[in-house]
This record gives structure tokens, C-alpha cells and sequence, in this order.
């Protein structure tokens, strides 16, 4: 019987730890690299050090609540980090009409983006990593067009948004949280929520079903354009300028990492808000740690990876049952 | 080998039972044997006596006796065993789905397993060809203790299985797909491609298909390609001892079905054990030589299939006694329904290109209207243009008189046009979803304000649906997809009932589910229909659709050929209306189209 492999039964065990790890290894990640950092990082107990990095995740957690619906309806979106740029290049060119406006056209802008996508994907049938990859690099073309060179910003409403703070908490990271709060009240309790994951799930059935699919995908892609607009205002006002050249510049790679961390399987179906805001924060607090070690910013990169192969692996391993 | 000797000494004396006990490579004269048959001529008539199954079974042990007479009993035990399994048992989380099966697999014998769905055989399966690992038991392959650590360990050990869905690359040539990964080569590594056509074709022909295998495998029907499936899965792995066949006739027609017999009759005379599952009774008489029976989990019976008569298997598989099943029928049908006067359904002139040609039909409420025709006669492509999921060239269909706009699913939905699929698994359920979410997918808007979902709404329904419909599951928020077919098929009646409809199409509504389920899923449009709903309803299975429908609509090549009322509406006016509308080409007489579409009709 040389041709047969001879093999314990796999413990039941393992497929419990392996269950466990996708649903909770995200929250497990984030204790533990708190627990590592105020043993062995001088000065990490301190609010200013809590209040840098919220601020700094901000943004990501931003993205990534729009870049979780993409993916729960089985569709991913490319385009954020250009839709960034295209925010920031409005908000330059309408700031003269003050902060509100800019940022409506800046919403505007997004959303016209996400128009596009979900339109392409939705009644095209151009598949999501296409349509997404096409106004990726569109959308920055178009940002750097409007505004071809980096611009100061100075308004004093921008710079209180951007640097102020309501009861030691950051602007920046409360509009963040109050976001992450709507998107999950959204997926949770809405009809559009429910059947966003049942057209991830299984499209055809979604459609037999009499579900508005294409208009349903249509608002995923034009909610995940603006959420990217209004990360792109932020970060504006946080920076004080306007950079369409490098603004969000992989901010799609950081979304999807937080995503998939987070526990929400690439296949549609699901969408966790909690996780994706706690991969968020695990990435974030992952580079902070080794740059206050004096690390090289490669080996940010390298431990990134390794934190996405492992929240892979625990999802596939789940699913292979 | 004395298993391979056999075949052509039973040739003769089967008779009636001929396509049972196809003997060698070429099905054509499987086919022959089967139209020479005198028992055939009228397949309809044998089918309408009241012992129809016990004759059935007499044909087949006339067979049976003729080989117990050369081996005698105790020669067929004697086949040796090549795999088998004691106290087999397999957990999953909340569920125990094998409790200490013994199940043995000879060479030179087909062994049907059968129980109704959570029976268990879908893991056993699992089990025999590598793709779960027991928790507890003993697998022997080939007198030896043995252990598949993966389905290719399993395949390259010489177990070989084909399944409903097939698992080949739609875009590729039929020869590549069957030569994947072991071309022929030239020197220098390059594909010689005429080696391979020539290879295929030969290869194929031993499985009665006869193709360019050149063209891409996606343009062969389902039928051809299950059977490059069971050719390269028994080529790839050297030598085949086993071959598993997992209800490989569920999308078939009914001259697939006899090409597929054919080939199970051949892999019997190599001396290869087949492993065989259906839902189908008629197949497993037809084919079988064993039977073991499991139900939640447990081994029933297993014995030889000869001397088991249909109502026994029935109630060994349903756990019932024998008087109640002959009670209750073979379906739970009543089949007279009170019909209204006007139409709530009517459509006209549905038509499009290559699939529709200028389909009308009415149904009335109360009135339950069977599509018949054989696979792929426009009954499902009906049913879908009329749900509004297929765009028409022409047509209109209105419901209760009012035009529908069509091509439209939710327009559909809302003018009352409830569709149950014939592809349940990935066009019906929502598998990662709940039990309770499924339900309340289609009527989400209607239990909503202003897009806020009401959870208290939805619970009601959910409630109501889940103890009328009496389905079985854990708890509401358990996953669709881990239920059984026939539960997962009154999810999905449960979610159009949440809808109110007036009128429900069913296409194919118990296919691949349990006997129980069935009879419960019968019941239940029997007594929808009485509430007033208009029902069309799809089904292969003869008996169902003559049982179950107060009328029927007869399709042919996309179009209406006939239709059967009152005391018409009978198996054999049906068979007859079918055959007379087969091809003259290949059907000399009515009989053999006839018997064919009994072969793949029942469920």
C-alpha cells in the first residue's frame, strides 16, 4: 500500500482553534500587540501616543468601512486611493467657497467615481478588480489634471477639523468612529444590508429572489467612492495641503489588508465592521511598533504580509471543510 | 474471474430486464436488447398496475435467479471484497452523521445506497473516497486496513468517483480535459496532439460517446460530459477497483441514462465494485445487485437488491411501516382540485429564439397545470420566461388579467409569480445565509420601513412558515446550506408563501430530496393549490406529474405539442403524447422514447 497515506483523523480540535482565529484572531492580535508594546515600548502608555495613532488610522478605517461592502457583495474597489487624490485636488479648487462646499463637491466627486464603477459592473458586467483597476488609475489622472501641483491649505475651519479636538478625542477619529457605527447599523439592520450579502453570497439566487441587484451594487461602489472622498478631506485637513501625487497612494492595499484581516471572506457573503476596524488598527499598531524599535519600513512590509498569509490561511483552512 | 464470465450468460435469459444487463462495451446493443423486449412495448401499461413495483422486481430477479443459479447465494458473497468499512463513525459539530456503518463494497457487483437525504450516504461517500476522515471505525481497501488522506490518494489508490456537478474545465478541447496532466508528448516536451485526439476518441468510444474531441468539452451535453468525467477519472488512475457514481443520472436523458448503464454494466464485468446513488427506484432495480440501506445515520439493511420488492425498500428507507406507505400511495398527491373560472395565469405566445417557440398556457386558480416533455423541451425556459428571469423575443403573459411586464424578476414577483428553481443549490438558497434570512429574503421590503429591517415582522413569519412547512433545522439562524435538500426546498417555499403569491411555478420541486420529504413537499402544493393558489408545476418523475396535476401541457422542442385533460391526464397518454412527439427519425415506435423517459422519469 505504498500508493495510500496513512494519517490520523484530523482532531476536531484544530477546526475549532482554526474557526475561532478567523472570527476573534483579529481582536487577539490587537491585545496582544498592546500587551507586547507597554511591556517593552518606552513612553506607548501616554494619550498623545493613543491620540497618533487613532489619528493616523483614521483614514484607513474610513476606506476600509466602504472596501468591506465591495467585498461582501463579492466585488472589490481599486479606485479609493485615486478617489482620495480626486478629493483632495477638489477640496483644493473649492476651498475658496469655504469647507462646506469643498467638501460637498469633494462627496460629489467620490460618489460620480463610484457611479461609474458600480454602473460598469452592475449593467457591463465588467468584473469589479477591472472596472475598480480602470478608474484607479483614471481618477488619479483626472486629480492630478485639476491640481498639477501640491497646494497649502489655510483655513482656519480646515485646520480645527484637522487638528482639533472634542473631550481629548480627535475630530478626525470621532468622524471616524461614527462612520464605522452607520456602516454597521447599515449592514445589520437595513434591507439594503441584507440583501448586499445575500447578492455576495449567491448572485443568481439574489436575482430569482427579485432583488434590485444592480442597483444594490450600484450603491456599494457609490458609498465605498464616498467614504474615499471624505477620508481624502480629512487627510487634507489633517496635512494642511493638498497632494494629489502621493495622497492614498495604496490606500486600496491597506483597505483590502484591513478587510481581510478582519476576518471578511474575499468570497462574498459577509461583512464584519468590527473586524475591519480592528485589522485596521492591528496594521497601524504593527508598523508603529517596529518603527519605535528601529526597524527598516521594509520590515513593516515584511510583518504585514505575514499577518495577511496567516488571515488567509485561517479563512481558507475554515472553509476547506 | 468469474465476475467478468458472467454478463454474457445473463444476456439472454433477462429479457425485459435487457438494458439492466448490458453485456458488453456497446450500449447500441443495450439499446437493442431493450426495444426487442416484448415487456416494453407498452411501458406505460406495466406501470399503471397496482403492483407495478413488485413486477418491476420480478423482471429483474428473473436475472438474479439466472446468475444465483451458476454462482448460487453464497457464490455472490463469495465476491471478494475490495473495500469496506466497520463502525464507521463521523461527527460533525451538533450532528452525529455516521453511527457504526458497515458498508461493503465486491468486485463485479453495483451496490446501491440509498436513504432519504441526512441518511447519511453523502458521507459515507465522503468517507470511501477520501474527502472526510472517519472518528472512529475501521477502512479496509483490498484486505488491507487503509486510511485516504485526500480525494487523490483515494483516486490514485483506484477509487474513482463521478458526481452530479462535473469537475472539468468547460473551455477546454474534450481531449485535454481527459488527457489533463498526462498528455502524450513529442520529444521535447511539446503536446502531440494527434496522439491525443486519437487517444480520446478511442478512450470515449468505450464509453458510448462519440464526439470531435477537439471541440470544447462546454458544448457536450451534461450527460457526455459525466461520462469524459468517468473516463478519466478510471484512465487517470492506472487501475480501477471502485468506482463510486453519486445520483449520476439526475441531469440526464433518458438515452444518456441507457449509455451510462451500459457502461456500469461493463465496469461490472471488469470486475470493478460500483457504488451507486440515486433517488431513482427504477435505476437502482434496473442496475443494482446489492443494496444497503441507511437512515440518521445508521445502517438499515444491506443485503442482495433481488427479493427486495419495492415497497419493502420504500419503507426500510422512510423507517415506516408497510401498510402506511401502501396507504398514503407512492405521492402524496390527491389530484383533483375545484378550479375557478378565470385564468390567474395566462401566458401567450411566449417566444424565444432557439428555446420558446410561441408557448401558451393558462392556469387557473386552484388549479394545479403539468408541464410535460422530456429534458430539455422548453419546460424549465417556460417556467423562467413566465418568472419574469429569461428576456423574451414575444410574448405577454398577465396575471389575474393584468399585464405583466416581461424580462422582469421583480416585476414578476410583484404581480405574483412565485418561482422555485430547478437548480436549488445555486439559484435557490443563499447557502451562507440563515435559515430565517432566507426566508425573508424576497418579502424584505414588505417587513421593512423606510429600508429599516423589523426583526419582530420577520420572526413572525419566520415562525409561521417554519412549524407549517415543518421544517427541520437547529434554529432559524442555523446556515441554509447545511440542511438537507428537502428542507432547503421548503426554505425556498417558505420564502415565495412570505410573498402571497397567486401563482407558483415549480420546476423539478422534488428532485434530489428524501422520499419523506417528497411526499411532504407533495402535500403541501396539493393543499396550496386548495387555498386557491395556480400552480404550473415541472417534474421528470412521471408518476408525480400525472399524480399531482389536474391538467397537462405537453412541450416538445420549445413548443406546445399537446395537451391532456380530465381522464386523459394519465402515465400512459402522457408516454404517448411524449413519444408521439419524438423524432421520427429515431423512434421507430413509441416504445422505446416511451421507456426511455420512464427510465429517467422516476424519482
Amino acid at each position: 500500500m505504498a500508493d495510500l497515506t496513512l494519517r490520523r483523523a484530523l482532531p476536531a480540535d484544530r477546526e475549532r482553534v482554526l474557526r475561532w482565529l478567523q472570527e476573534y484572531g483579529v481582536y487577539l492580535g490587537v491585545a496582544l500587540l498592546l500587551l507586547v508594546n507597554i511591556a517593552f515600548t518606552p513612553h506607548f502608555l501616554s494619550a498623545e501616543n493613543f491620540r497618533t495613532q487613532a489619528v493616523q488610522v483614521a483614514p484607513v478605517v474610513i476606506v476600509a468601512l466602504g472596501m468591506a461592502l465591495a467585498i461582501g457583495s463579492e466585488g472589490v474597489d481599486l479606485s479609493v486611493g485615486s478617489v482620495m487624490a480626486l478629493s483632495t485636488s477638489l477640496v483644493a479648487l473649492y476651498m475658496g467657497y469655504g469647507p462646506w462646499i469643498a467638501l460637498i463637491v469633494a462627496v460629489v466627486g467620490g460618489a460620480a467615481v463610484g457611479l461609474v464603477n458600480g454602473s460598469l459592473i452592475a449593467f457591463i458586467g465588467v468584473q469589479p478588480i477591472v472596472a475598480t483597476l480602470a478608474l484607479m488609475v483614471g481618477a488619479r489622472g483626472l486629480a492630478l489634471v485639476l491640481l498639477p501641483q501640491l497646494e497649502d491649505i489655510r483655513d482656519p475651519g480646515m485646520a480645527t477639523l484637522g487638528s482639533g479636538e472634542f473631550a481629548g478625542v480627535p475630530y478626525v477619529v470621532l468622524i471616524a468612529a461614527a462612520l464605522a457605527l452607520v456602516v454597521a447599523f447599515v449592514v445589520r439592520r437595513t434591507t439594503f444590508g441584507r440583501q448586499l450579502l445575500a447578492i455576495g453570497d449567491s448572485r443568481p439566487a439574489a436575482k430569482l429572489a427579485g432583488l434590485p441587484v444592480r442597483r444594490v451594487l450600484i450603491v456599494v461602489y457609490v458609498v465605498c467612492g464616498v467614504l474615499a472622498a471624505v477620508a481624502g478631506f480629512l487627510a487634507t485637513a489633517r496635512l494642511s495641503a493638498s497632494d494629489p501625487t502621493s495622497l492614498g497612494n495604496l490606500m486600496e492595499l491597506s483597505a483590502i489588508t484591513a478587510v481581510v484581516v478582519g476576518g471578511t471572506p474575499l468570497t462574498g457573503g459577509r461583512v464584519r465592521i468590527g473586524g475591519t476596524v480592528a485589522g485596521a488598527v492591528l496594521i497601524q499598531l504593527l508598523t508603529a511598533t517596529l518603527i519605535k524599535h528601529d526597524l527598516e519600513p521594509s520590515w513593516t512590509q515584511i510583518a504585514q504580509a505575514v499577518v495577511i498569509i496567516l488571515a488567509v490561511y485561517a479563512a481558507r483552512e475554515r472553509g476547506k471543510r | 474471474m468469474a465476475a467478468a464470465n458472467e454478463p454474457p450468460e445473463r444476456h439472454g435469459p433477462d429479457g425485459p430486464g435487457g438494458p439492466a444487463r448490458p453485456a458488453g462495451p456497446p450500449p447500441a446493443d443495450a439499446r437493442d436488447v431493450r426495444d426487442g423486449g416484448p415487456g416494453d412495448a407498452v411501458p406505460g401499461a406495466r406501470d399503471r398496475e397496482a403492483d407495478d413495483g413488485v413486477r418491476i422486481g420480478k423482471d429483474v430477479r428473473i436475472g438474479k435467479d439466472g446468475r444465483a443459479g451458476e454462482d448460487g447465494r453464497d457464490g455472490a458473497e463469495q465476491r471478494p471484497a475490495v473495500l469496506s468499512v466497520r463502525g464507521l463513525t463521523k461527527r460533525f459539530p451538533g450532528v452525529l452523521a455516521l453511527d457504526g456503518v458497515d458498508f461493503t463494497a465486491r468486485a463485479g457487483e453495483v451496490h446501491a445506497l440509498v436513504g432519504e437525504n441526512g441518511a447519511g450516504k453523502s458521507t459515507l461517500i465522503k468517507v470511501l473516497t477520501g474527502v472526510y476522515r472517519p472518528d472512529e471505525g475501521e477502512l479496509s481497501y483490498r484486505g488491507e486496513p487503509a486510511s485516504f488522506a485526500t480525494p487523490l490518494a483515494a483516486q490514485q489508490a483506484g477509487i474513482s468517483t463521478i458526481y452530479q456537478e462535473v469537475n472539468l474545465i468547460p473551455l477546454m478541447s474534450v481531449a485535454r480535459n481527459l488527457l489533463l496532466g498526462r498528455e502524450p508528448r513529442r520529444r521535447g516536451g511539446l503536446i502531440d496532439f494527434g496522439r491525443m485526439h486519437r487517444e480520446s476518441e478511442r478512450m470515449l468510444l468505450d464509453y458510448g460517446v462519440r464526439v470531435d474531441v477537439r471541440r470544447p468539452l462546454a458544448e457536450l451535453g451534461v450527460g457526455a460530459q459525466q461520462m469524459v468525467a468517468l473516463a478519466r477519472a478510471v484512465s487517470a488512475a492506472g487501475r480501477t477497483d471502485v468506482v463510486v457514481m453519486d445520483e449520476p443520472t439526475s441531469s440526464l436523458e433518458p438515452r444518456e441514462v441507457e449509455t451510462l448503464f451500459g457502461v456500469i454494466g461493463r465496469l461490472r464485468a471488469d470486475g470493478v465494485a460500483v457504488v451507486y446513488v440515486s433517488h431513482r427506484l427504477d435505476e437502482l432495480y434496473a442496475v443494482c445487485d446489492a443494496v444497503t440501506v441507511l437512515r440518521d445515520g445508521r445502517l438499515v439493511h444491506t443485503g442482495p437488491l433481488a427479493g427486495l420488492d419495492r415497497l419493502r425498500l420504500v419503507s426500510l428507507m422512510l423507517g415506516r411501516e408497510m401498510g402506511e406507505v401502501r396507504a398514503e400511495g407512492l405521492t402524496k398527491f390527491t389530484g383533483d382540485h375545484g378550479t375557478g373560472e378565470e385564468p390567474v395565469l395566462r401566458a401567450e405566445g411566449l417566444t424565444r429564439r432557439h428555446e420558446l417557440h410561441d408557448v401558451s398556457l393558462e392556469v387557473r386558480p386552484g388549479e394545479v397545470v403539468g408541464l410535460g416533455g422530456l429534458l430539455g423541451s422548453g419546460r424549465t425556459e417556460t417556467a423562467k420566461a413566465i418568472a419574469g428571469a429569461l428576456p423574451l423575443g414575444a410574448g405577454r403573459v398577465t396575471v389575474a388579467g393584468a399585464p405583466v411586464r416581461t424580462g422582469s424578476t421583480p416585476a414578476a414577483i410583484r404581480a405574483g409569480i412565485s418561482l422555485l428553481p430547478e437548480d436549488r443549490k445555486s439559484e435557490g438558497i443563499v447557502p451562507g445565509l440563515s435559515v430565517r434570512e432566507n426566508i425573508a429574503l424576497a418579502a424584505l421590503p414588505r417587513m421593512s420601513r423606510y429600508g429599516l429591517v423589523s426583526e419582530a415582522r420577520i420572526d413572525a413569519v419566520v415562525e409561521t412558515f417554519v412549524s407549517r412547512l415543518r421544517i427541520k433545522a437547529a434554529s432559524p439562524h442555523q446556515k441554509v446550506g447545511e440542511l438537507s435538500g428537502g428542507n432547503q426546498q421548503k426554505v425556498l417555499l417558505a420564502r415565495w408563501l412570505a410573498m402571497q403569491p397567486k401563482v407558483l411555478l415549480l420546476d423539478e420541486p422534488t428532485r434530489g430530496i428524501d422520499v419523506g420529504a417528497k411526499a411532504e413537499v407533495q402535500k403541501l402544493v396539493d393543499e396550496l393549490a386548495e387555498d386557491g393558489l395556480g400552480v404550473l408545476l415541472i417534474s421528470s418523475d412521471v408518476e408525480e406529474l400525472i399524480e399531482g396535476s389536474d391538467r397537462v401541457v405537453v412541450l416538445r422542442d420549445g413548443a406546445v405539442v399537446g395537451e391532456l385533460t380530465g381522464d386523459d391526464v394519465t402515465e400512459d397518454r402522457l408516454m404517448e403524447a411524449i413519444a408521439a412527439a419524438a423524432e421520427p427519425g429515431t423512434a421507430p415506435a413509441p416504445a422505446p422514447g416511451a421507456a426511455g423517459a420512464k427510465a429517467a422519469g422516476h424519482g
